[in-house]
């Protein structure tokens, strides 16, 4: 789960990481009040959504008058903004964030991930603060720093000493410097995150050690036993279809194709939306129903795919483990006869009472396409969406 | 032979009374699965499926001399069984649990670098459809049908997939020695680096199917591992060519969040390692039949 700049720099602090002044707006007025209880001559006023190069497109605005904090507010709230991880259609900006502008004498870019390799958070820091990591790796691979913690004991202030001293941060900022490292070790370790970041860290002209923008993300698998953390989700930020999906215990990313998927197992879902791209078609959506699909599960998923418009097609794979053929040809006909399918139905069922659940899908009259195996599932699928296109152009 | 698991593997249940544990220990003893006991704390001294309840691993173990087990415990309290069972001398330990913290994960891996290599307990999982010798014995939740008994060993993440690949197998006449589910976590207990070692010296074992997907280092570690110290032919696959980058799809540890973790990066480096790939998910039956063939 991830969560806005300001929840994360609000906790951040908390752990000892400093950060600039700064107020929570939801109109332009609001925002020229924040400012002035701020005081200072120039503000920053931040769009507040989940996603990184937010200066890029145009989420960050430098202001130094109330008009222009009420231009940049106005114009800001509602809008869509469209990075390189918002995909195409970006996320709608409902909260700002508005900071007293800091003059940078230094940044430094500090993240620590959970390392997969190592099985340990590792914390990656470099002198080019700023730019993104990836663009760190690639552009200045010698200037990163790393570290791994021992899970044991935990992050020790020499290691971040250490970290501190290689960044070259000027010697009377070092006990700062500890200060954010262990605090952000023990955020992360106590809030069970699975990353944070800050980029960039700076020193100030003033001297001052700040954290001028923080990410946080937390491992949803953790959630129950982080009800403070759960209390921060933003829903305005997540796809709606995937958020429908979530509430109703299924397990769905929408992209950007036309053929919908309904699968059971997410190798199995991922496998067979790479089987529809390599037939020739692209998947409107990976969807994992789950071990247990119920007739009910089942037809909720149905429901789910149909409510997006771009789907013109419907491939069902089921390889049945534990689930049973039956069950889901039964949610398959429960779904579709009581809605008028306008487009065509795949239909693949494998494994565990497949001869059920096919006979099921035939006593029923309804206009299934079936296929045996994975191959012509994806093959009758593909041939059916484009024949579906044909006749509507 | 086989590897992990075979007909005198004594097995118990952690999580044994529960709706899951219940259901999937009445089908692994049709399969034929030696379950010699469960454990349920609390519940110790009674009996369930004329199995014997006890209390704790370390109890189990003394009472039916079990060497395995499988863990059906819900995610909050699954690390704890993990290492419940490490610490009581289970020889291998296969987690079904989906849904465990990750920092959790991070302290069981920990914990169990307390015992030396030789008395380290091997857990496949979390996350994962267990692991089957077919005809031998079932450790997990697939459908035993699906197998058949014969020399091909599978590594896979994913439990459905898995199926696909050994039904298509079954349908050449191809069988499968062992099959391993290391799970869809970000940290798990073993890898395909650690699998394909053992079916290296697995006998029984003539060529190994890898079913990776996206995410993770552990694709590309087998395939450096395959390059350096295999005879056998690897044949592998990655799911997630059409997954968008930083999108989590499905198993939590299934993310491109770093370089090298996307589909055609992880197929690029199997290639290079040697590796046949499988070129489409329809086609693990012939590509397996093609490497046998040859070898």
């Amino acid at each position: 789960m991830d969560i806005h700049e300001y929840q994360a720099k609000e906790i951040l602090s908390d752990f000892g990481v400093q950060t600039p002044r700064g107020g929570l707006a939801y109109s332009p007025e609001q925002a020229v009040y924040r400012a002035h209880e701020i005081g200072g001559e120039k503000w920053v006023v931040k769009a507040q959504i989940h996603s990184g190069a937010r200066g890029k497109a145009g989420g960050i605005r430098v202001c130094k008058t109330d008009d222009e904090i009420w231009n940049a507010a106005d114009e800001l709230l509602g809008s869509r903004l469209v990075t390189h991880q918002t995909g195409a259609r970006g996320k709608v900006v409902h909260r700002l964030y508005v900071e007293e502008a800091t003059d940078i004498a230094q940044e430094f870019y500090v993240g620590f991930v959970l390392d997969r390799q190592m099985e340990r958070v590792a914390v990656v820091a470099s002198a080019e603060g700023g730019m993104e990591i990836e663009e760190i790796s690639l552009k200045k691979p010698g200037s990163l720093i790393r570290l791994a913690v021992e899970p044991a004991v935990g992050m020790q202030p020499f290691e971040a000493r250490e970290i501190a001293f290689k960044l070259k941060i000027d010697k009377s900022l070092i006990s700062q410097a500890v200060t954010v490292f262990l605090g952000c070790y023990r955020a992360f370790r106590d809030l069970d995150a699975t990353m944070v970041e800050i980029n960039p860290l700076v020193v100030t002209k003033n001297g001052d050690l700040l954290a001028l923008d923080a990410k946080m993300a937390f491992d949803d698998n953790a959630l129950f036993r982080r009800p403070n953390i759960s209390e921060l989700r933003d829903k305005s930020q997540e796809d709606p279809r995937e958020m429908k999906a979530a509430d109703r215990g299924l397990n769905y990313v929408g992209l950007d194709g036309h053929i919908g998927c309904i699968i059971n197992g997410a190798g199995l879902s991922m496998a067979t939306m790479d089987i529809i791209k390599l037939h020739g078609g692209e998947p409107a959506n990976f969807l994992d129903i789950g071990g247990g699909a119920s007739p009910d599960r089942v037809a909720k998923a149905f429901n789910l795919v149909l409510s997006d418009e771009n789907v013109e097609t419907i491939l069902v794979n089921i390889f049945a483990g534990i689930n049973r053929c039956d069950w889901v040809a039964e949610g398959i006909v429960q779904a579709v006869s009581k809605i008028d399918l306008k487009i065509p139905l795949v239909v693949r069922l494998a494994g565990t009472n497949v001869n059920e659940g096919r006979k099921i899908l035939k006593d029923s009259g309804l206009p299934v396409i079936t296929a045996d195996t994975l191959k012509e599932a994806a093959e009758r699928a593909v041939a059916a969406w484009k024949q579906h296109k044909a006749k509507g152009a | 032979m086989a590897i992990l698991i075979d007909k005198k593997t004594k097995v118990i249940v952690q999580g044994f009374t529960g709706q899951i544990g219940t259901f999937h220990s009445t089908e692994m003893l049709n399969y034929g699965t030696n379950i010699v006991g469960g454990v349920t704390p609390g519940k110790g001294g009674s009996t369930h499926l004329d199995k014997p309840v006890f209390d704790t691993v370390k109890d189990a173990i003394a009472k039916t001399g079990a060497d395995a087990s499988i863990i059906f415990v819900p995610p909050p309290f699954a690390a704890d069984s993990i290492m419940e069972a490490a610490d009581a001398g289970v020889r291998y330990c296969v987690c079904i649990t989906d849904g465990i913290p990750a920092h959790d994960m991070i302290r069981v891996k920990r914990y169990m670098r307390r015992y030396r290599a030789d008395q380290k307990m091997v857990l496949t999982g979390p996350n994962c459809a267990g692991t089957i010798s077919p005809g031998k014995c079932m450790m997990g939740i697939m459908n035993g049908n699906i197998y058949v008994p014969g020399n091909v060993g599978i590594i896979g993440r994913s439990g459905t997939l898995g199926y696909e690949a050994a039904s298509q197998m079954k349908a050449l006449g191809i069988g499968v020695s062992t099959s391993v589910g290391i799970g869809g976590d970000p940290i798990n207990g073993s890898s395909f680096r650690d699998h394909l070692e053992r079916f290296e010296t697995d006998p029984e074992t003539k060529a190994v199917v890898m079913i990776g997907e996206i995410g993770g280092p552990q694709e590309a570690e087998g395939a450096m591992f395959y390059k350096e110290n295999m005879k056998k032919p690897v044949i592998g696959y990655i799911a997630g060519l059409t997954a968008p980058k930083g999108r989590r799809m499905g198993h939590a540890g299934a993310i491109i969040s770093a370089f090298g973790e996307s589909a055609a990066e992880k197929v690029t480096i199997l290639q290079e390692c040697g590796v046949t790939v499988v070129p489409s998910p329809s086609e693990f039956g012939e590509t397996v039949k093609r490497v046998l063939a040859k070898a």
